[in-house]
């Protein structure tokens, strides 16, 4: 089971969770079992193509998937994945 | 036996190596990472030194080399003013096991006299030499790096969650100029965060109240209010002459419009921004590391990226990241450090921890890519996914008033 951090923006539509584990041998089995136990994360993470949206950056680890393999990069039992949506807050 | 000041000369002479000025010049422009140190006394480093050395009095060398210089094999050429003192240093830090030092024969008088270059301590008031006393002390900082705050320019977009503890720590250090952009009036509901504005306030115009306070924490600092809404229209005029900007911003309209027309000036931008109990903090150091569209090319709907004003945010999280911007923003200034242009670092208070994440340069950026650079200079800027600014960013004509004309395919307002 791999680690996936939920961004606080996202909480309400996990269960409110901060992080779940979920199984997967690739960055896609992952975020698709993710998608499949949250069904409303779907249309905030994916186009309606099924692409990741440009808007959320997926970490594995450290590493941004854009340049490591995208959604087929291989994850370990002990790689945790962090989503990323770009945040507005600063002021008001 | 008895031995003489000339005995002892001649026999720590024997025993370290000697340079004249001129070799010595050539290793400065060389080989950056060699080392000047000038032992003389402050009356005489007062009166003029080699750029770039470090002072260190020969009556306190033993003990404050090694937090200078801790490195024991770093090339180090030293100077007196003949050459005399410089020497017995020399022996003294042979014997403290340094092992590449090299004592500058003939001394400052020499080199001033072979027209080699020199420079006068940047002047300080007695005032100020109190005030920033405790930035003097620390060798990274000294009276060249407190010169350089004063002397550097700071724009603060927003002198909200983030702007208000980051434009009092500015101040506090001495950045002789801090612009601030904000057009809105203090709010009941953001004094539980931004620090800058007191009660009797609430009503204010925020930069006119920041600046009150500024100016009563140190009279050193010169503030500009810009009172107005940064847009693609004058975004160019406001950020043009400034060092570094720090994002405080809470939209995404002015992010992207901001990115754009600062990587094109070439401005860093230490942004933050933050959300309930989290924060996220990087520098976006153009050409150098990414840019914000190289990190999110396109902005999320509405829905998915509230404000504060929306979501809420624990009052201290915004300045525990506008206190890390105002740390990101000093190092640039002071040229120390490690920046984290090309980090992004994540700060979650609920479980008081720091992650960091690798950032990457988009190698095809439309903002920052070497063909978005190109595209620019021939006049034809890439398209960009659309948000704020309806056309991409151009860097418009300044005139004598300097205004910008047409930027952004806008008229200024």
């Amino acid at each position: 089971m791999s680690t996936v951090r939920i961004p606080p923006v996202l909480r309400a539509n996990a269960g409110g969770s901060k992080q779940v584990d979920v199984s997967g041998r690739t960055v896609g089995e992952v975020l698709e079992a993710l998608v499949g136990r949250f069904p409303s994360l779907s249309g905030q993470l994916f186009t309606p193509e099924g692409e990741l949206n440009r808007f959320v950056n997926v970490y594995l680890n450290d590493q941004d998937i854009r340049y490591l393999q995208e959604r087929s990069t291989p994850v370990d039992d002990r790689d945790t994945l962090i989503i990323l949506p770009a945040m507005a807050g600063g002021t008001l | 036996m008895a031995r003489s000041f000339t005995d002892i000369m001649r026999e720590i002479r024997a025993s370290i190596r000697e340079i004249g000025p001129g070799d010595a010049a050539a290793i400065r422009e060389q080989s950056p990472q060699t080392a000047f140190v000038d032992v003389r006394e402050q009356t005489e480093w007062d009166e003029g030194y080699i750029p770039g050395a470090i002072h260190v009095p020969r009556g306190h060398l033993e003990s404050r080399i090694e937090a200078a210089l801790p490195d024991h094999d770093q090339p180090i050429v030293l100077y007196c003013a003949a050459g005399t003192r410089s020497a017995l240093a020399a022996m003294t830090m042979l014997q403290m096991g340094y092992s590449n030092v090299t004592n500058m024969s003939g001394g400052f008088q020499q080199w001033k006299t072979m027209g080699l270059p020199w420079q006068l301590p940047p002047k300080l008031t007695a005032e100020q030499k109190q005030r920033y006393s405790r930035h003097l002390l620390i060798p990274e900082v000294g009276a060249e790096g407190q010169a350089k705050l004063l002397d550097s320019r700071v724009l603060l977009i927003g002198a909200g969650g983030l702007g208000s503890p980051s434009a009092l720590y500015l101040a506090a250090a001495g950045v002789g100029t801090i612009g601030i952009v904000d057009f809105d009036v203090v709010d009941m509901s953001n004094l539980q965060r931004q620090v800058i504005h007191t009660t009797d306030r609430v009503g204010e115009r925020k930069v006119a109240s920041a600046k009150r306070t500024i100016e009563a924490l140190n009279p050193d600092v010169t503030v500009i209010p810009h009172e107005e809404m940064l847009d693609a229209s004058n975004v160019e005029r406001i950020i043009t002459g400034y060092d570094v900007i720090l994002d405080g911003t809470d939209t995404f309209e002015t992010r992207y419009t901001l990115n754009d027309a600062a990587v094109a000036t070439n401005i860093p931008v230490v942004h933050a921004s933050v959300f309930r109990f989290e924060g996220q903090l990087t520098v976006f150091k153009p050409y150098e590391g990414p840019c914000y569209r190289c990190l999110y090319p396109t902005p999320p709907p509405p829905e998915l990226a509230p404000g504060c004003s929306v979501a809420g945010v624990l009052g201290v999280v915004p300045g525990i990241m506008g206190m890390l911007q105002t740390n990101e923003v000093l190092k640039l200034l002071l040229g120390i450090g490690d920046s984290l242009a090309g980090r992004l670092l994540l700060f979650d208070a609920l479980d008081a921890s720091f992650q960091e994440l690798r950032l990457r340069r988009d190698p095809h950026c439309p903002v920052c890519s070497d063909e978005a650079v190109q595209a620019r200079r021939a006049g034809r800027p890439l398209h960009v996914a659309t948000v704020g600014a309806d056309e991409p960013f151009v860097l418009g004509s300044i005139n004598s008033m300097g205004m910008s004309s047409t930027v952004g395919g806008r008229q200024p307002q």
